[in-house]
């Protein structure tokens, strides 16, 4: 795999009230890899994570995707540049179908949302099916989103989000939710995607499991600033790590140790 | 202690539990298993009286709650701690305690805020903070507590661990064994199996609003075949 | 239909306002002094109003349009009860008190009889039964006390004025200005320090949640409700010394207190008592510079027509700098509300076909119908286009207005208008539309910063506005008295003949707006509308869109005010008021907001029978009130949701 670096943020900070949320936090994210940002509850990365999608400013430090500054642009316009979204708590649009979601993301990537006459609904049929059949729900298609099961919704997001073709997707708690296997499927089939075609993927997770079976690379916030980063073993292994964060590992399987 | 017999609930045309029945003894903590949707908190919120059952019997207590408004339910004894926690961010920590606040009841550990910040330490240092500017973990300590300041017998926790750090999950098992050690009475609903096996006595695993599986934690532990089906692990 | 009110709206003129005494070209220091307290003094009523509306709208999630009703309702008793009881000390304070606290417990009764079997219903039902206290509120007053306005007695003690820089100032305004704060200090008091309060708050913030804690929300609800309602009843009460109680106070205090309560931010009890106070004080002083440009069109002309802008510029200022409001944080989302829309399917060909026999249907009505019918029959076919505009942006916009009339009535003025200055019919008739599309397009850029109650307080607080301009503004749209005269071209002159152009231009504009629903532009506003997160997250620009939208909406309803204005020869500025605004929401939801054709059945149905029982009784306003009552406690889901549900339940015992 040839390693381009897509994401370059250095020295990122954000404060709140006095209180340092994001504290000169660097890091580095290559096409194709699996970053995971882990840390205890309150430690910034939901700040961190909205810092890089656009919906607050940051104080100082920059943030660089594929060479252009993301300083200042609005969530909407770092779409367009190729960045694709997923939330924690799942985020659809519940008076449409399956299908319509990702048509409506459709829409929008092909500068077609102010036609006033067409029907929607017979536009980039096959380019929604197609994506819906990359995440494996392409059965469910005319189903409405408000009775899809979670972990399908999951998977409606990631079309959702596959839709402008990004290069970087940032996905908040990915697996929150889900039961374990449907987990371990939902992120398999990411880091099969992002391999596949280049994508560079960010995400956050409390689920150990996940984290150390497909995360190429861990970072640990606490307090804002990164305590430690590098591979799944040795976070795992790093003493700080466990005393604020992984506890005495009762918490998650042994088998990827 | 708490009771149901063939529940039976809706969410307008969305049938989501079907003859549940189930049972929890003072002293005690039952899990429910069940992936997201399975129906457990449309069981924890049948049991407080936010969703109304359409059919079934509900005890507590030695009394029948079914057709009870929730604050009735909650005054009996019977406290409910939500998923997402919902503390008021609004209100200090001690404001928040306030409104949980109920007379002390006979057979029932009693609680002060002076109590509760022996068991919840970190939230002794915040008593005027207000709820929004607590962390995840911190809003999880709270939401218990906040519960406790109603002098429950029986508490039902909607998914304590989710989206916590594990060293938060870990002491969020500590309080609910002391909890267990007062004498009270723990219904909680779970998908995290790690942390079922820290805490609970028996398992009931429901899936599509049935209940599929019920026993203590030492025999679901021993059914590879149950666990495989249900819980798929 | 006469909703127009008997004589100057007083919410818009400052009352008691020492205007007689102070004539003089330039503002000097005094005057400016004394309209300081002046504005202070009217100050303090609004703020009694805005603090019971927002206590109540917290707790319950109910904006009480019956608000300006109890504000009435407080004035009138007050003035009753002070004359019984005498002028005396004990008389006037015990009157004005024990007014305040009738109200409250009528507020109280109100909630416990009535709206407590709303409390699961949609919420706009709610708002809507509170919109039918206010019809019946108005024709009791009407029926007690007549039409006939009421002017109280001067305060005992305190009738004088004292000398302020060598001018008067009424005493008892004095008083009114130390009231503010302290009731300000008291419900300060009462919200933090006591374990009600703390109640209240909690019940602010996740009512279901304090209710699962033990807290009973009944007894909860009764007791802020009774507050609210003696805060407004007393706020009317002190008022009886300065203004004569009118009939119409109800609805210009409403929109007064929502603009307060919009600017101070919503829930804020302080933000309520600022924005009072600067806009009481602005409006004053504008008074006072209005004096200086007195014009030959009468002092009341310019002093109203400033006192208009001044309020506008501080609202669109405040929601520019701050979008909710001075003292307000963004709203929560409250907990369980959420409805989650159904999905919307291409119209199934059995629907088309039905939708195409009854559009023949109305082709050949004029055929078998007479005059009366056709009449009537186009009237319903321009409401049917406006409750079909408003349900395009409160349906699949997500936006609630309630001051939709607004361009309805712009339409039907600019139709009105520039058939006056020459225009030909048929050229009016088409750039009318686009002045009510204009007018959406301007207030739509403050709306669309909102949302929730937020965005509909301010839509009902532009209409209002664009009403009192009409209404003031004599020389141009012709003031209460309206425009007469405006008659369609000599082609269009017979009623069938008119018929068919509004059938032509009302159903072509339903049928436009059914399928914009279905074209992208609908995906987009339905998709900001469900999730407004994931749309910015797929690049949609929330904002933008429902601003185009609510243009459009603006365009169509400007349509169905031309089309009106020259159907019935004459326009007055009714065409524009917060009860024609009422009545489009009464359309759309009694017609069921969920499904596309609701808003054309509701429509239908009101327009028959406001026509209807108009014709019956003198007090029909408290008979149609009394109507919406029944039909919100029999329909909750709306006809058509109703009819649809139906529908489902034969489907599922299949």
């Amino acid at each position: 795999m040839t390693e381009t670096i897509v994401l370059r943020v250095s020295n990122l900070s954000k404060s709140y009230g006095g209180v340092q949320a994001v504290n000169a936090v660097s890091f580095s994210l290559a096409s194709g890899e699996l970053l995971a940002l882990i840390g205890p509850n309150g430690a910034g990365k939901t700040t961190c994570f909205n810092l890089l999608n656009g919906q607050i400013a940051a104080d100082s430090g920059s943030t660089e995707f594929e060479g252009r500054s993301l300083i200042g642009l609005k969530p909407r316009q770092i779409w367009r540049l190729g960045v694709g979204r997923t939330f924690q708590i799942t985020a659809t649009f519940a008076s449409m179908t399956v299908r319509e979601n990702v048509q409506t993301a459709l829409l929008n990537f092909h500068g077609r949302l102010n036609s006033l006459v067409s029907l929607a609904e017979r536009l980039y049929v096959d380019e929604a099916i197609e994506l819906l059949a990359r995440v494996g729900i392409a059965e469910q298609a005319a189903r409405p989103c408000a009775v899809l099961a979670y972990g399908d919704l999951k998977r409606v997001e990631l079309a959702i989000a596959l839709a402008n073709r990004p290069r970087l997707l940032l996905m908040d708690e990915p697996t929150a939710g889900m039961a374990p296997r449907e987990r371990a499927a939902l992120m398999r089939l990411t880091a099969e995607l992002a391999r596949a075609s280049a994508i560079a993927v960010l995400f956050t997770e409390h689920d150990m499991d996940v984290v150390f079976a497909h995360a190429d690379r861990v970072i640990v916030l606490n307090r804002g600033c990164i305590i430690a980063e590098g591979k799944p073993a040795e976070v795992r292994a790093n003493r700080e790590v466990q005393q604020v964060y992984l506890g005495s590992g009762s918490l998650f399987g042994a088998e990827h140790a | 202690m708490l009771e149901v017999k063939g529940v039976n609930s809706a969410y307008g045309r969305a049938h989501i539990l079907y003859d549940l029945s189930l049972s929890a003894k003072r002293g005690e903590v039952v899990v429910l298993l069940g992936r997201n949707g399975a129906g457990k908190s449309t069981t924890l919120k049948t049991l407080i009286g936010l969703v109304r059952p359409l059919a079934g019997e509900i005890s507590f207590d030695g009394r029948r709650i079914e057709r009870l408004e929730p604050y009735q339910i909650a005054r009996l004894g019977l406290g409910y701690v939500p998923e997402e926690r919902r503390i008021f961010t609004d209100l200090s920590v001690m404001e928040n305690l306030e409104v949980g606040r109920q007379a002390p009841r006979a057979g029932a550990p009693q609680w002060t805020p002076a109590k509760l910040f022996r068991l919840f330490p970190n939230l002794a240092g915040m008593r005027e903070r207000p709820g929004a500017r607590m962390s995840g973990g911190e809003q999880q300590m709270l939401t218990i507590a906040r519960t406790l300041m109603g002098n429950p017998s029986a508490i039902l926790l909607d998914e304590p661990s989710e989206g916590l750090a594990p060293v938060i999950v870990e002491q969020m098992a500590k309080t609910i064994l002391e909890l267990k050690q007062e004498g009270l009475c723990v219904l909680l609903s779970e998908q995290n199996l790690h942390f079922a096996n820290l805490v609970a006595d028996r398992a009931y695993i429901i899936e599509k609003g049935h209940i599929r599986y019920q026993g203590t934690m030492a025999e679901l532990a021993a059914d590879g075949q149950v666990r495989a089906t249900y819980l798929s692990v | 239909m006469q909703y127009a009110p008997s004589r100057l709206g007083r919410g818009n003129a400052l009352p008691g306002t020492p205007q007689q005494k102070s004539i003089e070209p330039h503002l000097s220091l005094s005057a400016f002094l004394v309209q300081l307290l002046n504005g202070l003094a009217s100050a303090s009523s609004l703020f009694l109003v805005a603090a019971g509306l927002s206590i109540i709208f917290g707790v319950t999630r109910i904006v009480n349009f019956a608000h300006g009703s109890l504000y009435m309702l407080g004035t009138y008793i007050a003035y009753s009860l002070v004359k019984v009881f005498g002028g005396g000390m004990l008389g006037f304070w015990g009157g004005v008190l024990c007014a305040g606290i009738a109200v409250g417990l009528f507020g109280a009764l109100v909630e416990r009889l009535l709206l407590r079997r709303l409390y699961h219903a949609p919420e706009l039902l709610q708002l809507l039964a509170t919109f039918a206290l206010v019809l019946i509120i108005r024709d009791f007053a009407l029926w007690t006390w007549g039409a006939e306005d009421l002017l109280g007695p001067r305060a005992p003690g305190l009738g004088g004025a004292i000398d302020i820089a060598g001018r008067q100032f009424p005493e008892y305004d004095l008083l009114l200005i130390a009231l503010g704060p302290l009731v300000l200090g008291l419900l300060w008091l009462l919200l933090t320090r006591t374990r009600w309060g703390t109640l209240v708050r909690a019940a602010t913030e996740d009512r279901e949640m304090a209710g699962a804690l033990g807290v009973n929300q009944a007894w909860l609800f009764t007791s802020v409700f009774a507050l609210g309602s003696f805060l407004a009843g007393l706020g009317g009460a002190i008022q009886i010394p300065r203004e004569p109680a009118v009939l119409t106070m109800d609805l210009t205090i409403l929109s007064d207190v929502f603009v307060v309560v919009v600017v101070g931010g919503m829930g804020s009890i302080p933000g309520a008592f600022l924005a009072a106070v600067i806009i009481g004080v602005l409006k004053a002083m504008c008074i006072g510079i209005g004096i200086g440009n007195v014009s030959a069109l009468g002092i009341d002309f310019s002093f109203s027509k400033l006192t208009l802008v001044v309020e506008f510029i501080v609202m669109a200022v405040v929601l520019v700098i701050r979008p909710w409001g001075l003292l307000g944080r963004q709203q929560s989302i409250p907990r369980g509300a959420a409805s989650v829309e159904p999905p919307l399917y291409l119209p199934p060909p059995a629907l088309l076909k039905g939708l195409a026999a009854a559009l023949l249907m109305l082709a050949l009505l004029p055929l078998f119908s007479d005059r009366y019918t056709l009449v009537l029959l186009t009237d319903i076919l321009v409401f049917a286009l406006f409750a079909v505009s408003l349900h395009f942006i409160m349906g699949p916009a997500g936006m609630h207005s309630f001051g939709h009339a607004a361009y309805f009535g712009l339409g039907a003025y600019a139709a009105a208008l520039l058939f006056k200055h020459a225009v030909p019919m048929e050229a009016a008739l088409l750039l009318a539309p686009l002045v009510g599309g204009l007018g959406a397009l301007v207030f739509g850029w403050f709306c669309v910063r909102l949302s929730g109650v937020y965005l509909a307080m301010l839509t009902l607080a532009f209409a209002q506005i664009a009403w009192s301009v009409v209404y003031q503004w004599d020389a141009f749209t012709g003031g209460s008295n309206g425009l007469v005269g405006i008659w369609p071209a000599n082609w269009l002159a017979s009623k069938t003949a008119f018929y068919y152009l509004a059938l032509a231009l009302c159903a072509g504009g339903v049928i436009l707006l059914w399928r914009i629903v279905f074209s992208p532009f609908g995906y987009a506003l339905r998709a900001g509308r469900d999730s407004p997160l994931r749309a910015d997250a797929i690049g949609i620009d929330v904002r933008r869109q429902q601003w185009l939208g609510f243009a459009l909406a603006g365009v169509l309803a400007g349509l169905a005010g031309a089309v009106h204005a020259f159907s019935k020869g004459s326009i007055s500025p009714d065409t524009l008021s917060i009860p024609r605004s009422v009545d489009g929401l009464v359309m759309v939801l009694m017609g069921g907001i969920q499904t596309l054709t609701g808003a054309v059945a509701g429509a239908a149905l009101f327009t028959w029978l406001q026509d209807s029982i108009a014709r019956q009784t003198e007090f029909w306003r408290a008979l149609l009130g009394g109507i919406i009552l029944f039909l919100v406690l029999a329909f909750p889901q709306g006809i058509a949701g109703f009819i649809r549900e139906r529908w489902d339940a034969r489907k599922d015992a299949e």
